[in-house]
C-alpha cells in the first residue's frame, strides 16, 4: 500500500464529519474494502457496549455536579490524553513519554490564542475560542509529528528516552520562558467558551462536551486500527523489516501514527486546560508525563477502552485516597494500588477483565 | 395511682428529652470546616506545620465553636494550582464544607481564589499564600486573608538592611508569585532610601542545583537577599557553602523560618546575624504570642514531629482557622442565608491574634504587624529569631499612595 493509500485513511478519520462524508461516500460508491471498513463496527456492538453507553449518558443525572465534573470529566479527559499514548504504544510499539507535552502545547496555544489572563502581562491573542481551538490542535499535531520524527528511528527504551528529554526540555521552556509561556506562573482563567447560550464552564456541559469527544477519540480509534492503515501500523510493530519488504514506508507509518496519536492527545489537551482553568508548567511536568503512562498501563494497552478504565481509577484515587489513609501517607495507597494491578496483571485492568472472562464464559476463538 | 404519676412522668420525660434533642439537632449540627495545606512537594514541612497550627486554633475551643461541634476535613496539595483546585473543589462539593480554610502558597492561593467565585455560598479563607495578587488583581467577594502578604512582611527590611551597612546587595528568588511580592516588599523601601541591587537572579521553585546562580554572584555586593522556602532554602545553603561562599544574608520571611533553622548543615552557624522580615519572630515576649507558643509545644511535643517553636505557616494557619472561628462566634454559628452575615461579620471583626490585632481592608486583606528579626543562637545552641523591631498597621500598599504602588514582578521595582 502507498502512502498516499493511508493519508486518505487518516484524512478521512480526522473527525466526526470527515467520518460522515465517508459514510456517504460509501453509499455513492459502495466499494468492497468500504463495506469490509463498517460492518465490523456494527456487528461487534452488544449488549454491553449500549450498556456502557447508556450509564455514561445518563451519568450526570443520578450524580452530584462533583463526580460529574471531578471525577467524570477529569477522567474522560485524562482518559483522552492516554488513549493517544495507547494508540501509539499498543497498535504502533511505539511507547512515547511526550503526550502529556503535546496535550500541554495544545493547552498552551488555547491560552495564548484565546482569552486568558496571564497575572501581570498581555501575552494572550483574544482570539475567538474556534479559531484558538483549531489552531491549538494544528500546531499541537505538527509538534507531534515533529516529535515522532525525531523518536521513529529509535526502539523501545531509547524511544522513552527520547520522548521524555523531549517532554522535560518543554516543561523547562515553559517555565523559564516569560515572552510566551509566561513562566512559572503560566496562565489564569483559561476557560471554556459560552456556545449558543450553554456555558460549558458548567459541569453538565462539560461533561457532554468532554464524553462527546471521548466517544469520538474512541470509536476513531477502533475505526482506525482496522483500516487499512492501522493494519499496517500493527504489521510495523510486529515486524517492520518485513513490512518494509513489503514495500511500506516504515518511518513514514510510525510518523503518521505519532500525527494521529498527536491530534487525539491536542482535543485532550484543550478539554483539559479548560477543566483546570489554568495551565502553567506544572502541568507539562514529568510527573504528569510519567501519570498518563501510568493511566495507559493501569487500564491496559491492548483495547482502546483500557485508558478510561485507567483514568477513572487513577482519578478516584487521586480524590479519595486522602480520605480512605492516613492524611500523611496517602500517596502510599495509590502507589500500592498501583502495585498491585500491575504486578498481577501485566496487561493492567484489561488483563484482569480479560482473565475473569476466560474464567467464567465459554472462551471464544477471537477475543477482539 | 402512682402508677399512673409514674407513667406521666416518663412521658414528660420523653417529650422533653425530645424536644431538646430537636433543639440540640439546630444548635449542635456540627459545622464542617475544610483544611487544605501541602503536604507533599517542596512545603511538605510547612504544609503539615500549618495544619498544626490550624487544628490548634480548634484544640483551643476543645472542638466547639457557638455549641456546634467543629468537624475539621483535610486535603493535601502539592504546591501546584491546579491540584489545590481539585482538592478545594472535592472539600467544598464532595465534603460540603461550610468554610474553607487554604491553601499554603502563592499560586495556588490566585487558582483557589479564582474558584471562589464559583462558589459564591461558600466563605473561603486563605491558608498562608501571601502573593499580592490574590487580593489586589479581581479579588473574590466570598475570598477572606486575614495574614499580611508577603510584601508587607518584609516593609522595614530595606532599612535595616542599610543600617546594618549593606549597601548593595544581590537578590536570589524562587520565580513565582510569592518571592515577587517579598523582593517588591523589600526593594520599595531599600531602593527608595539609596540602596542598589545589580543582580537579581530567579530560580525555578524546587530546584536543586544552585551552581550557575552562586557563579552569578557579583564580587562586589555586601550582602545576598535570599528568598528561598522549605527544601530550596536549604539546598542553596548547602551549595553556597560548599562552594566557599561567605557573604551575609538578608532572608525571606520563609528564608529562616523555624523549619530552616532547625536543618542540620555546616552553613547552620553561618545563619547567625540573618536580619529578615516576618510575620513571626520566635522571641516576641507579648503575653498573647507567649501563650500561643506554650500551646502549641504542650499540644505538639517535637517528639512527634513538630518543631520547638511555631513555623510562620503554624502562626498563619493559626491566625486564619481563627478568624474562621471568631467569626462563627460572632454570629453564634449562624451560617444561613448564602452565609451573609457571617461574612460581615468577618469583614468588621477586629481579630486578636498571638502578635497583635489585625484588620481587613476594603478587599478583605489583612493590615497588621511585621517584625525585622535576626537569627541568633541560644544557650542550647538553638537559632532563633531575636526582634530588631516591630512595625505595626501595614496595609497592602505598604504605605504608599495607591498611584506609586506598583504590584511586584521579576522587573519592579528595579534599582542596579
Amino acid at each position: 500500500m502507498s502512502a498516499a493509500n493511508w493519508r486518505n485513511a487518516m484524512n478521512s478519520g480526522a473527525g466526526r464529519a470527515a467520518m460522515l462524508n465517508r459514510g456517504q461516500a460509501a453509499v455513492a460508491l459502495p466499494g468492497p474494502g468500504i463495506a469490509w471498513d463498517l460492518k465490523p463496527i456494527f456487528t461487534a456492538i452488544s449488549f454491553r457496549h449500549v450498556a456502557v453507553l447508556l450509564f455514561l449518558l445518563a451519568f450526570p443525572w443520578f450524580a452530584t455536579p462533583f463526580f460529574t465534573f471531578q471525577i467524570g470529566a477529569q477522567s474522560l479527559a485524562l482518559g483522552l490524553i492516554a488513549l493517544s499514548l495507547t494508540f501509539l504504544g499498543g497498535y504502533g510499539g511505539m511507547v512515547s513519554l511526550a503526550q502529556m507535552t503535546v496535550a500541554g502545547i495544545a493547552g498552551y496555544m488555547v491560552a495564548i490564542f484565546g482569552a486568558a489572563a496571564a497575572a501581570d502581562s498581555t501575552i494572550s491573542l483574544g482570539w475567538p475560542w474556534w479559531l484558538a481551538v483549531l489552531v491549538a490542535i494544528a500546531i499541537a499535531t505538527v509538534c507531534a509529528a515533529f516529535i515522532g520524527w525525531l523518536s521513529v528511528r529509535t526502539e523501545g527504551i531509547y524511544t522513552i528516552m527520547i520522548t521524555l528529554a523531549v517532554g522535560v526540555a518543554f516543561y523547562y521552556l515553559c517555565l523559564q520562558n516569560y515572552s510566551v509561556f509566561n513562566g512559572f506562573q503560566g496562565f489564569q482563567r483559561v476557560h471554556a467558551p459560552t456556545v449558543l447560550g450553554v456555558n460549558l464552564r458548567d459541569a453538565l456541559p462539560f461533561y457532554y462536551l468532554v464524553l462527546f469527544w471521548s466517544l469520538a477519540g474512541y470509536f476513531f480509534v477502533k475505526y482506525l486500527v482496522r483500516a487499512p492503515f492501522g493494519i499496517a501500523l500493527q504489521g510495523i510493530r510486529d515486524n517492520p523489516r518485513r513490512m518494509n519488504s513489503l514495500g511500506f514506508n516504515v518511518t513514514a507509518h510510525r510518523v503518521a501514527a505519532y500525527a494521529v496519536a498527536g491530534v487525539i492527545a491536542a482535543v485532550g489537551g484543550v478539554l483539559l486546560v479548560w477543566y483546570n482553568g489554568l495551565i502553567g508548567p506544572g502541568s507539562v511536568g514529568t510527573s504528569w508525563l510519567i501519570n498518563i503512562l501510568i493511566i495507559a498501563v493501569l487500564g491496559g494497552m491492548r483495547h482502546p477502552i483500557g485508558p478510561f478504565l485507567g483514568a477513572i481509577v487513577f482519578v478516584l484515587l487521586q480524590t479519595f485516597a486522602i480520605d480512605v489513609f492516613d492524611r500523611e501517607r496517602f500517596n502510599l495507597v495509590i502507589g500500592m494500588v498501583f502495585l498491585v494491578i500491575v504486578l498481577f496483571s501485566p496487561d493492567g485492568l484489561l488483563g484482569w477483565w480479560a482473565g475473569l472472562k476466560s474464567k467464567f464464559l465459554t472462551p471464544r476463538g477471537d477475543v477482539r | 395511682m402512682r402508677k399512673r404519676t409514674f407513667v406521666r412522668t416518663l412521658v414528660g420525660a420523653a417529650v422533653v428529652a425530645a424536644f431538646s434533642g430537636i433543639a440540640y439537632a439546630q444548635q449542635g449540627k456540627p459545622v464542617k470546616i475544610g483544611l487544605l495545606a501541602t503536604l507533599e512537594g517542596p512545603f511538605a514541612a510547612g504544609g503539615a506545620d500549618g495544619m498544626r497550627g490550624a487544628e490548634l486554633a480548634i484544640k483551643q475551643r476543645n472542638g466547639v465553636v457557638a455549641g456546634r461541634k467543629i468537624e475539621l476535613v483535610k486535603a493535601s496539595s502539592d504546591a501546584k494550582p491546579d491540584v489545590a483546585v481539585n482538592a478545594t473543589r472535592k472539600l467544598v462539593e464532595q465534603d460540603k464544607v461550610d468554610i474553607m480554610v487554604g491553601p499554603l502558597s502563592g499560586g495556588e492561593g490566585i487558582a483557589v481564589k479564582e474558584y471562589s467565585k464559583t462558589q459564591p455560598n461558600i466563605t473561603f479563607i486563605n491558608g498562608s499564600s501571601g502573593a499580592q495578587a490574590t487580593t489586589l488583581v479581581n479579588p473574590s467577594p466570598n475570598f477572606f486573608r486575614f495574614n499580611t502578604e508577603g510584601a508587607q512582611w518584609m516593609v522595614g527590611l530595606g532599612k535595616a538592611a542599610l543600617d546594618k551597612g549593606y549597601k548593595r546587595v544581590m537578590v536570589i528568588a524562587e520565580d513565582y508569585a510569592f518571592p515577587y511580592s517579598q523582593v517588591q516588599g523589600f526593594m520599595s523601601e531599600y531602593c527608595r532610601l539609596g540602596g542598589k541591587v545589580p543582580v537579581k537572579a530567579w530560580v525555578p521553585l524546587g530546584g536543586k542545583d544552585y551552581a550557575s546562580v552562586i557563579a552569578r554572584i557579583p564580587k562586589d555586593v555586601d550582602a545576598l537577599v535570599v528568598v528561598l522556602g522549605g527544601a530550596d532554602a536549604v539546598n542553596f545553603l548547602n551549595q553556597y557553602e560548599a562552594a566557599g561562599g561567605d557573604k551575609p544574608m538578608v532572608g525571606g520571611s520563609i528564608t529562616v523560618s523555624q523549619d530552616i533553622l532547625n536543618y542540620k548543615g555546616k552553613r547552620r552557624d553561618s545563619l547567625v546575624g540573618t536580619i529578615a522580615g516576618s510575620p513571626i519572630a520566635d522571641s516576641y515576649d507579648a503575653p498573647e504570642f507567649k501563650k500561643f507558643v506554650a500551646d502549641y509545644q504542650k499540644a505538639y511535643p517535637v517528639s512527634s514531629g513538630a518543631y520547638p517553636s511555631p513555623s510562620l505557616f503554624a502562626l498563619v494557619y493559626y491566625i486564619n482557622m481563627k478568624a474562621a472561628l471568631d467569626g462563627l462566634d460572632a454570629v453564634k454559628g449562624d451560617l444561613s442565608d448564602g452565609q451573609k452575615k457571617y461574612r460581615e461579620a468577618l469583614q468588621k471583626m477586629t481579630l486578636k491574634t498571638p502578635v497583635g490585632d489585625v484588620k481587613l481592608d476594603a478587599n478583605r486583606q489583612a493590615i497588621g504587624t511585621t517584625f525585622i528579626t535576626e537569627v541568633v543562637k541560644d544557650k542550647q545552641g538553638n537559632l532563633y529569631n531575636k526582634v530588631l523591631r516591630k512595625v505595626d498597621g501595614i496595609d497592602q500598599m505598604l504605605g504608599m499612595p495607591k498611584e506609586q504602588f506598583q504590584m511586584g514582578s521579576r522587573d519592579v521595582p528595579n534599582c542596579p
